[in-house]
């Protein structure tokens, strides 16, 4: 009987063991500054202004990861209520409201991981509105919880080419945060130790784009899934010397190694697909092993490249971070983000692309505005679109996904 | 051994579909019966009966390739095949030309796109909401409690459109129990019904070449294909059997692939 396996080998990562320690580590720390009171917490969104907090002595703790955590644990589908129950909608962020839902319930993936009871109390609040604006809501709940400081950069959308008054508005923006911040820490910005944070996240910066990258490999040393857990450091260690080494040491050598010897993350590799959204965290491993059986690579993302900030430069710190959140994906146009796919297809030779239309995350799903249909057209290669979402599981329906996905194969092989 | 039959056996959501092909691929028996919770028992009983209609029993030398959402749940099968691509090879077969397949199950609908060489361009599936699937008709014969074969009459009979505006199933029922409040006459409502349908299903994707409709849904409710034919000005094809697309599609993939091995 010809039937296809859903048990398709997974090639595991060795630096997986060092990833998980970072994250450990990362979480320890903070708990133990929570409980001391001393380095002062910042709790930062994911896409900056991490520096910034870091060169001001700041341990950075983010949400975003939080709600991940909360997605892939798939705890937040029973924790969203709660939120909601308090007036945050079920059609708002999912990160946002099954992370409120775990601080009012006392529940968090982080006691199962690390025997710690809670996520680190914050002395300062400080957001991006670059992905979105819910950001700012999320944060501002918990200014109120903890009645702590909340201070942000608003930032520019729908960016066609670069202004400079853009860059000047975001740099003045970061530039003004420092008095409040100050305040908290008690201490003057150290400009060294600033342009050294910066200079590190510049590194792991470039790192990071040289583990991606390494997907145009045919065939893909990795995919998408095993990406959206090894960016793990790029987040929540960006800006510190860890950070620089688990890629320059561990992660990058091991998929050039695999390279070089031409080892395949999904053995047999005959289709290559760009996932297009937000992950479906608590449906990663599923997803992983449903392309594998289908001799599918998920090879690159929109999500995983969005923590690549190589325009940092430790010599204009303020300006260079400006340019480094303004020149993201989310926020540019949709000319800016078809070239930018169709420079993709390019480097990573993919033969469809799949979007994730995630309900609570309209800055994130961005088939809603006819670009699977006018990219299709433009690049020669189907697209699949399909519904679901970042940690609200009542929103997607799994036989659905799978049977979309099992059909765009088959389409691919007609 | 050759095999001397092909079968194609679609489990949807609500009911089962057998189809049974001769070599030359001509559709020689076949079955529809109800899914219900024993997938696999259900897919036996429906072989057998199309096997009966075809004359033959026992199961030695066929190939038989699954589709539909229990597809995984027929134990005799070689292969399967997800319901997109048979409904696209069972309609080429019947209209070997570019066409737009819509197809209206019990759960949920698709619109699939072929090429003039029936290669398929792209499609797409309903979201997971029931508006302008089969569910969305039965649970509005419920509130009605017009039994769902009566319901393509009454359609056909209406002398008043009545449009139903909302999106979601549950909202579109408060709005026909409004509607009766005001005293409008059931037939109407039906209609207003199947446009609401027509409505959620037309607005899935754009039309290009034919149209063809296939289903469950359209096998029972007629009515519904010469609407859409008055909405969108063009003729609209029917193939022979509507509700069995699928499995024949099926039972094509079991012909096209019988070199491979089987499971006799």
């Amino acid at each position: 009987m010809s039937q296809t396996s859903n048990e398709a080998p997974r090639k595991s990562i060795a630096a997986s063991k060092v990833c998980k320690k970072i994250m450990a580590d990362h979480f320890y720390e903070m708990d133990e500054a929570a409980r001391t009171g001393s380095p002062k917490i910042a709790w930062c969104t994911s896409v900056g202004p991490a520096e910034l907090l870091r060169g001001m002595g700041f341990l950075v703790y983010f949400p975003e990861n939080h709600g991940a955590m909360l997605g892939a644990t798939r705890m937040s589908t029973e924790l969203i209520p709660y939120a909601n129950a308090i007036g945050y909608s079920p059609d708002i962020c999912s990160y946002l409201t099954c992370d409120v839902g775990s601080y009012l319930q006392k529940k968090t993936p982080l006691t199962k991981a690390y025997n710690i009871e809670s996520v680190p109390r914050p002395d300062v609040l400080v957001f991006n509105t670059n992905q979105c604006r819910d950001v700012q809501d999320w944060f501002a709940w918990y200014a109120r919880e903890f009645d702590v400081p909340l201070v942000g950069v608003h930032t520019h959308r729908d960016i066609g080419r670069i202004r400079d008054y853009q860059i000047k508005d975001i740099a003045k923006q970061h530039e003004d945060l420092v008095p409040l911040l100050e305040e908290v820490t008690g201490e003057r910005l150290d400009m060294d130790r600033l342009k050294e944070a910066v200079e590190f996240s510049r590194r792991t910066s470039v790192l990071w784009r040289a583990c991606l990258e390494s997907a145009a490999a045919v065939p893909s040393p990795w995919t998408f899934f095993d990406a959206s857990i090894h960016m793990g450091p790029a987040v929540v260690a960006r800006g510190t010397r860890e950070g620089v080494s688990y890629y320059e040491d561990h992660l990058l050598p091991e998929l050039e190694q695999r390279v070089k010897e031409g080892v395949a993350a999904v053995e047999g590799e005959k289709h290559r697909i760009y996932w297009e959204g937000m992950p479906i965290w608590g449906k990663l491993r599923p997803l992983a092993e449903q392309f594998a059986s289908l001799k599918t690579c998920v090879v690159a993302s929109t999500y995983c490249n969005s923590w690549i900030f190589d325009l940092l430069d430790p010599a204009d710190p303020f300006e260079s971070m400006a340019r480094a959140y303004t020149e993201l994906f989310i926020v540019r146009d949709e000319v800016y983000k078809e070239d930018y796919i169709r420079r993709c297809l390019e480097l990573f030779k993919f033969n469809g692309i799949v979007f994730h239309d995630a309900k609570t995350c309209p800055n994130n799903s961005n088939n809603r505005y006819g670009m699977p249909e006018r990219l299709s057209k433009a690049l020669g290669i189907p697209t699949l679109t399909i519904n679901g979402d970042l940690c609200d599981l009542r929103c997607y329906s799994e036989e659905q996904a799978k049977t979309n996905i099992e059909a765009f194969i088959e389409q691919l092989e007609e | 051994m050759s095999n001397d039959l092909f079968i194609g056996i679609d489990v949807g959501a609500s009911s089962t579909k057998a189809a049974v092909l001769d070599r030359d691929e001509y559709l020689i028996g076949h079955a529809v019966l109800r899914s219900g919770t024993d997938f696999e028992g259900t897919a036996a009983a429906s072989l057998a009966e199309a096997l009966a209609m075809a004359g033959m029993s026992g199961r030695d030398g066929f190939r038989c390739v699954s589709t539909g959402y229990g597809r995984k749940n027929v134990p005799f099968r070689e292969d399967t095949k997800t319901e997109i691509s048979c409904h696209a090879k069972g309609c080429y077969k019947e209209f070997p030309e570019a066409i737009t397949i819509i197809d209206i199950g019990g759960q949920d609908n698709k619109v699939i796109k072929l090429d003039v060489k029936g290669r398929r361009l792209n499609f797409k599936m309903n979201r997971k909401c029931a508006a302008g699937t089969g569910a969305f008709l039965e649970e509005m014969a419920m509130r009605l409690a017009v039994p769902l074969e009566e319901m393509d009459g009454l359609a056909r009979s209406a002398e008043h459109m009545v449009e139903l505006g909302s999106y979601c199933t549950v909202f579109s029922g408060t709005e026909v129990l409004e509607k009766i409040r005001q005293g409008v006459e059931a037939p109407d409502l039906v209609k207003g019904i199947f446009l609401s349908m027509i409505r959620r299903v037309l607005e899935m994707d754009s039309l290009s070449g034919r149209v063809v409709m296939t289903g469950g849904v359209v096998a029972h409710n007629p009515y519904l294909v010469d609407m859409v034919r008055d909405i969108i000005g063009h003729e609209v094809l029917v193939p022979e059997h509507p509700q069995l697309t699928g499995a024949i599609g099926a039972a094509l993939f079991a012909a096209a692939g019988e070199d491979q091995p089987h499971s006799s």
